[in-house]
């Protein structure tokens, strides 16, 4: 199957791009599936391909010597992922799961780097997205240094609602929200049932609806 | 059609400790296949989802807006 331009047009390597560079950059692109659940890369090895993502939602995570689970960012249509190890040629930070089907567009890591060399307007958008990558993980580091978990989770539910507004809505267990938070499965339990209880939200079987974004923002606010 | 559950029968080894914790009895066992019936009843508890010991259920939640 033939990679959609229209994909790789919303991809932050390709801003910029004429769509003859499209058309010549989709060249070395691959397309590759993977199922609900099924690992696309593994933290510490060594990253092949550099992916972008055509449909679904990819989750990058870190795994804890006793197994928890750390979300570090989860990654929807256009973004990529395995820049990182691609670039400098190390191992994987961070593993990749899919969380529902996933269509992925690769381009392998020696293809990505001389496609860099060859388009100069691509490695600075590189050095954006880079850039772009040091500030969520900022944020992600100031969440779980200073906020409270019903703060985290708080803000998880108000990053999270209603889908990235492209169609793609990523749907989370409590278990994923607990690895966002960086906490434990029945901390974020107990925390959405008193969000409940103070009226902010409400669980309607496999809903939860926010009712009251402001009272979540200053949750946000208050719990650090 | 009910939303329920999601059972990943890849990782499920059928112990069927789900079946008990299930209040709602959507969980059955069926030809040693834990199988899940649709039904209105299931209320969300994700106690289904805890006691798994090999994470093959999961019950995911759709954030919305009040207003969507």
């Amino acid at each position: 199957m033939a990679v959609d331009l229209q994909i790789l047009k919303r991809v932050a390597y390709f801003a910029g791009f004429t769509p003859d560079e499209l058309g010549e950059a989709a060249r070395p692109f691959f397309e590759q599936s993977f199922k609900r659940g099924e690992i696309i890369a593994l933290e510490d090895e060594l990253a092949d391909n550099l992916y972008i993502v055509a449909s679904g939602v990819v989750k990058l995570f870190k795994t804890s010597a006793d197994g928890k689970e750390q979300i570090m960012y989860l990654a929807h249509v256009g973004e990529s992922i395995s820049d990182v190890p691609v670039i400098d040629g190390l191992p994987n930070p961070a593993s990749a799961q899919a969380m529902i089907p996933v269509d992925l567009y690769g381009i392998n890591n020696v293809d990505m780097l001389a496609l860099l060399d060859k388009y100069p307007k691509a490695k600075q958008n590189a050095l954006k997205i880079l850039a772009d990558r040091v500030r969520h993980l900022s944020a992600l580091v100031e969440d779980l240094s200073f906020k409270h978990v019903i703060g985290r989770v708080a803000a998880i539910l108000l990053k999270y609602a209603g889908g990235d507004g492209a169609g793609s809505k990523a749907r989370l267990t409590q278990q994923d929200m607990a690895a966002m938070a960086g906490t434990a499965r029945e901390v974020v339990g107990r925390s959405l049932k008193m969000l409940e209880a103070d009226g902010a939200i409400s669980m309607n079987r496999h809903r939860i609806v926010i009712s009251n974004k402001k009272a979540l923002e200053n949750m946000i606010e208050t719990a650090v | 059609m009910a939303e329920m559950p999601y059972i990943d029968l890849d990782k499920c080894d059928s112990c069927a400790l789900c079946i008990p914790v299930c209040r709602c009895g959507a969980l059955v066992l069926v030809n040693n296949v834990i199988t899940l019936i649709e039904t209105e009843k299931c209320g969300w508890c994700c106690e289904c989802e805890e006691i798994c010991p090999l994470s093959a259920i999961t019950c995911a939640f759709e954030i919305v807006f009040a207003d969507e």
